[in-house]
């Protein structure tokens, strides 16, 4: 096998495993109130401001342990980012929840272009990096090339699927999990046997930040780079993995999320890497043509 | 919906032909300066009229509509590079080649929940510019492309002429001024509103505006009643194009040169920012917002860096107080005739 081939195999499960995370927003906002989060994009861009933020200040600190650098960037980017999605659903969301079904997609764009000015003019318009924090590889000599699997890759891997495990877990044991589940089957109903389905919701978003904070350390300590434009791409790219698992299904976005990866790795790769993002974007379009509910998810069916 | 007595005269009848007139007197009092920018507030009322078809009348989020836009503006530069067409052929095949793409993008899509247009017009828009920016070898890349300038009956707006043509002052024995092309381009540009705002004024009232208005207010209903829901949308959705390639071909002519940078999402915020807050649906209240949106900038150089937050604001505000915009939509009441039931 040729070794270009299997780098880009790595370097696509590793980015997909990211998509997968902040598919996750688009897929349970989808579930719960049947709406597009436009603004989820721009959360995940934030969150990559924010652990942009946290490492300098730790940095500036003294810490310098991995373990340690990690955690309280986890932990800074994780709360900070989730206030901003409780922020965004009370505001573009809770207002319009009995208004004309264009209302909240409208205002959600709204938000969208308010994050990204904020942070274009806050942080400036050029690119922000920052170091790599693991350093060193394992390096396999294959054929007539070699395959270079970076630490760092290593351990994205590792904690996307922690992330995802853990929400799995969350939503399908825990009392929170068992109320997202009603709600998304039938708010009403949910909210007769007493359930605060606006609490719910705000959840939901909550949920959906927190993994796109995740998402966004993650990919953050892989690229090195980002700016204020990041979330817009990644956002329309995390929503064909969201499309392509099957809309509203959580194992959906995770498996939707690792087959875009993979499959725009190797198109990046062995095709063009210029007309990545054409690839990715042709493949909404074709998914939307010929599979609308996805690989795993049901067909749609309007109620009255 | 605000119904207005049947007899109602709406005082636009007094204002519209005001405004017509001092439409055709403004290039003999403006400077350059002045004109380009009414040129540039009447690109974008053409756009946000375009755009309201779509979002206003059909209820259908377009979020990508800057790439029907971008159609017509490189179709001109594209057009003059490789085929010699020059404006007056441009600007019917830019029409045309918008709202094939707009079909071939929106038949597919438009059969599906609605909120799947928005994401799918979202990355449509992206495909464009990242074609546009990539291709060097056809498009010119980040560089852009040159574009001609327009002439009128052969008649060329330069001080000499380039193309084997007459230049238009020296046909005239007029002294050579630079703002002739602007004037005509202005003149044309006021000319293909005007159409636009009456085919659009009867559009609403015909079976496929109220159609697409039904459809917007519930789509079930509709189609438990019999209409095609595909196409009353893609009829919208191609219209909304079309608009939008006419409006690139006179912007890609203003500006003498086109490049991928004029064509971000921004500029599809800019748009659907004219028609949130000009009402959906409401054809003097895009009007206005066009020119408030286009204008404000202007004057208010200092505050552009926060242009695009301040849309971000208003469309947010907008959607919690006003939804259906600043301007109140009403329509005429009708008498029934005798003997018919009420």
């Amino acid at each position: 096998m040729d070794g270009i081939f299997l780098q880009q195999l790595i370097n696509g499960l590793t980015l997909g495993s990211v998509y997968g995370l902040i598919a996750i927003g688009y897929t349970m906002v989808y579930g719960i109130i049947g709406m597009i989060n436009f603004a989820h994009g721009e959360v995940y861009m934030i969150s990559a401001y924010l652990a942009a933020i946290s490492l300098a200040l730790l940095a500036y600190f003294g810490i310098e342990s991995f373990p340690l650098l990690m955690l309280g960037t986890l932990l800074f980017t994780i709360v900070v980012t989730g206030v901003y999605g409780f922020t965004i659903e009370r505001i573009a969301y809770k207002p319009l929840r009995n208004s004309t079904r264009l209302a909240p997609l409208i205002s959600a764009i709204g938000i969208s272009l308010i994050l990204q000015n904020y942070a274009q003019i806050s942080q400036g318009a050029r690119q922000q990096g920052v170091p790599t924090l693991l350093e060193g590889a394992w390096r396999f000599d294959v054929g007539t090339g070699f395959v270079q699997l970076t630490y760092t890759k290593i351990f994205i891997l590792i904690a996307a699927f922690a992330g995802m495990a853990l929400l799995t877990y969350v939503i399908k044991y825990t009392k929170l999990g068992r109320m997202c589940r009603a709600t998304q089957q039938d708010r009403k109903m949910a909210s007769i046997l007493g359930i605060n389905t606006d609490r719910v919701i705000s959840y939901v978003f909550v949920i959906g930040a927190v993994m796109a904070a995740l998402a966004g350390v993650l990919i953050t300590m892989n690229y090195g780079t980002f700016d204020f434009y990041a979330g817009f791409i990644i956002g329309i790219k995390a929503f064909t993995a969201a499309v392509l698992g099957g809309i509203g299904s959580l194992p959906g976005a995770m498996l939707g999320g690792i087959v875009l990866g993979i499959s725009e790795s190797l198109f990046a790769g062995l095709v063009n890497s210029d007309y990545k993002d054409v690839f990715s974007f042709s493949l909404l379009v074709l998914i939307l043509i010929f599979r609308p509910q996805g690989l795993l998810g049901r067909p749609l069916v309007a109620k009255v | 919906m605000h119904v207005l007595a049947p007899d109602y005269k709406s005082r636009l009848r007094y204002i519209i032909p005001a405004l017509i007139v001092i439409a055709i007197v403004f290039p003999i009092f403006a400077n350059k300066y002045l004109l380009t920018v009414v040129i540039l507030g009447l690109i974008y009322v053409l756009l946000g009229l375009g755009l309201n078809i779509v979002v206003g009348l059909a209820g259908l989020l377009d979020l990508g509509y800057v790439a029907f836009y971008a159609i017509g503006a490189y179709g001109l530069a594209l057009g003059y590079q490789y085929l010699g067409l020059g404006f007056w052929s441009v600007l019917p095949l830019a029409a045309i080649a918008a709202a094939l793409a707009g079909c071939i993008l929106g038949f597919p899509v438009l059969r599906m929940h609605g909120d799947y247009l928005a994401i799918v017009t979202l990355g449509f828009g992206e495909i464009i510019r990242l074609v546009l920016n990539n291709w060097l070898s056809f498009t010119g890349g980040p560089n852009g492309m040159p574009v001609p300038s327009p002439t009128f009956l052969g008649l060329e707006f330069g001080r000499r002429a380039k193309d084997g043509g007459v230049p238009i002052h020296e046909f005239l024995g007029i002294e050579y001024n630079a703002n002739l092309k602007f004037i005509f381009i202005y003149a044309v540009l006021f000319m293909v509103v005007l159409a636009v705002l009456y085919i659009k004024h009867r559009l609403t009232r015909m079976p496929v505006g109220r159609a697409w208005e039904a459809l917007r207010e519930d789509e079930i209903a509709c189609r438990s009643m019999g209409l095609n829901h595909v196409l009353v949308k893609l009829s919208a959705f191609t219209l909304g194009a079309s608009t939008a390639g006419l409006a690139g071909v006179f912007f890609a002519s203003y500006q003498g040169f086109v490049n991928p940078s004029s064509f971000t999402f921004f500029e599809s915020a800019l748009i659907l920012a004219i028609v949130v807050l000009g009402g959906m649906g409401s054809t003097v209240g895009v009007v206005i917002a066009a020119f408030v949106l286009t204008v404000a900038p202007e004057l208010l150089r200092s505050f552009s860096e926060y242009r695009v937050l301040l849309f971000g604001v208003l469309m947010v505000l907008m959607m919690i107080w006003r939804p259906r915009g600043l301007i109140r939509i009403s329509r005429t009441g009708v008498v029934p005739r005798k003997g018919v039931a009420p």
